[in-house]
């Protein structure tokens, strides 16, 4: 500043400037505006309900229609795939029997034992991984590599380590899921921000009730999401698991049904297996949102 | 007189590469019991570490930190700490937060109420004691952090750039706002901001850190009236001392530009 003041001639003619960056380059092309964004295309913006409830109704409208449609053009074999009417008879059929509702139970047991066990296991080693150093350096490799080994390849060794009952069905639910909820679970206790632990130490909390008052609180509607995300997959492990070997069960009646080619049968069993989940689903969901109303 | 916390050569290295690189040296300080002592410097100066070493957070690589002639060798509720971003426990109310301190010392139901019924009434909260965090703006948020901190009966209250998240009239009402409270709670007051005119209008003592390594630049008692108002920024009185001290930031501080 004071060098150019000093520059400056007595005489009043304008200093020899450095030309600025305007001059030095050329214009940029100017880009047409893109225009104000449509409704139903703009990036990561709320639709009005309206819209929303037909997108979501026609999701399970079309494919209903396709499939009806199919079924009564008979353009398709019913052996490959049976009409609607057809399932939903199958499917009243096998209800009133009662064998819908023994193997359903059947499977849902297992999966409360396998995947129970499962989180019991996962929680407490999770939040040990997420929280302690040492215990993430001691289990993250392990897990890491553990849960990229496909459970169902587990089966055959399940089968001879522990016969032929309940308990290797069990145990390949748990397989399947510990590592990825252990995992995410870490995940979820690592995003307490230091700053909230080290403010409670300053308030006079020893470490165990930093662990319990703040860090816990902290990532419990994570732990839930964890947990619900990961539930999908103790599903597709147990129809594998008594597709195996099983006197009962959902998966067992899909076997025995390809046996006898009642797709009708299966299609039906599908359907209860899909409305099962989606329900357990949102029952976690649910839960996710009443734990977590103070997320901001 | 022996101050209520007093620093003896303090100093603090972070490794860095391989190498002990220092990032505060030689702090003595000694601040007396009640009064309000800010702390300005740049940014990277040193001021947060400075703090998590009195909070009890940290350790001193040399040095020594009494309290009441005690060494400070962890955290603790008698060093009350509020930071930057408030640090508010979002799953808890307004009053449940305030109330953290006192569940941990397994204070009676009826006397727990009565504090944080004082605390939340003298830091304007009272009507927002059901909100959760979410749904407070900055200013209040801290707030909380305050009366959190101050729930506990701290000896000296920490404060890390509270106010420096928040618009200028926000900030002007928090500082009005941290003065009372100060005078009401009978609390003694470590404040490090880099906003000189906050330091020099709510402090009694206004210290400068020099960065680079962090160390003690100046020390200057304001010679400014006991009830302060905003209007005492305008005066001449002020305004000289804000550039002197503003004039002791710059000189000290090593990365202009
Ligand atoms: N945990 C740490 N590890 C390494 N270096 C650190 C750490 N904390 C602070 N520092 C360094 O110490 C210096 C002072 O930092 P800080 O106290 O945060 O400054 P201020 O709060 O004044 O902005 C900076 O150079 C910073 O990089
Ligand atoms: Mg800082």
């Amino acid at each position: 500043m004071a060098g150019l003041a000093k520059a400056r001639p007595a005489g009043g003619v304008a200093p020899e400037r450095p030309p600025t960056a305007r001059q030095l380059f050329g214009a940029l092309p100017r880009r047409r505006p893109s225009g104000p964004p449509g409704t139903l295309l703009a990036l990561r913006t709320p639709l009005p309900g309206r819209i929303r409830t037909l997108l979501v109704l026609a999701s399970v409208a079309v494919p209903l229609l396709v499939w009806l449609v199919l079924g009564a053009s008979g353009a398709v074999e019913p052996r490959f795939l049976p009409a609607p009417g057809a399932v939903w008879t199958a499917g009243v059929e096998m209800a009133r029997s009662g064998e819908l509702v023994t193997d359903a139970w059947a499977t849902v047991r297992r999966i409360l034992y396998g995947y129970g066990l499962g989180v019991a296991v996962a929680v407490p080693l999770g939040v040990a991984m997420g929280s302690f150093t040492a215990a993430r350096s001691a289990l993250e490799p392990v897990s890491g590599l553990l849960r990229y080994l496909p459970a169902a390849a587990f089966t055959p060794l399940l089968l001879i380590w522990l016969g032929i009952g309940e308990s290797p069905k069990i145990a390949l639910i748990f397989i399947g899921t510990v590592f990825f909820n252990m995992l995410m679970v870490a995940d979820a206790v690592r995003q307490v921000p230091l700053e909230l632990v080290n403010v409670s130490y300053t308030l006079g909390a020893r470490r165990g009730e930093v662990l319990g008052k703040v860090i816990l609180p902290y990532a419990l509607p994570g732990i839930v999401d964890a947990v619900r995300v990961n539930f999908a997959a103790a599903w597709g492990l147990v129809v594998v698991a008594e597709l195996v070997n099983s006197q009962e069960g959902l998966g067992k009646r899909i076997l025995l049904a390809q046996r006898f080619t009642q797709t009708d049968k299966i299609f039906a069993i599908l359907v209860v297996i899909g409305l099962i989940g989606v329900t357990a689903d949102v029952a976690l969901r649910i839960t996710r949102d009443r734990i977590g109303r103070w997320v901001p | 007189m022996t101050g209520l916390l007093e620093l003896v050569g303090v100093g603090r290295e972070f490794p860095r590469r391989g190498r002990a690189v220092p990032a505060l040296t030689d702090i003595d300080l000694r601040i007396a019991r009640t009064s309000f002592v800010c702390v300005v410097g740049a940014s990277g100066s040193g001021k947060s570490t400075l703090l998590s070493l009195v909070a009890g957070l940290d350790r001193p690589s040399s040095g020594e930190i009494l309290l009441d002639g005690n060494p400070v060798l962890g955290p603790g509720p008698d060093r009350g700490l509020v930071l930057q971003s408030g640090a508010v426990y979002p799953w808890r109310t307004v009053e449940r937060n305030v109330a953290f301190g006192l569940e941990l010392l397994r204070i009676d139901r009826a006397e727990r109420a009565r504090r944080v019924a004082w605390y939340l009434e003298e830091t304007g909260l009272t009507a927002l004691r059901s909100a959760l965090p979410k749904q407070l703006s900055g200013g209040q948020r801290q707030r909380v952090a305050i009366a959190r901190a101050l729930a506990c009966e701290p000896d000296v209250l920490l404060l890390d750039e509270p106010f420096g998240a928040l618009d200028v009239q926000t900030k002007e009402d928090m500082q009005l706002f941290i003065r009372r409270v100060w005078r009401d709670t009978g609390t003694t007051v470590l404040m490090v901001t880099h906003d000189v005119e906050e330091a020099v209008f709510l402090g009694q003592r206004v210290v400068v850190l020099a960065s680079d390594p962090g160390r003690i630049a100046a020390d200057i008692t304001l010679e400014l009236p006991e009830e302060r108002e905003l209007a005492i920024k305008r005066t001449p009185e002020f305004l000289e001392l804000r550039a002197r001290v503003e004039d002791l930031v710059r000189t000290f501080h090593q990365h202009a530009g």
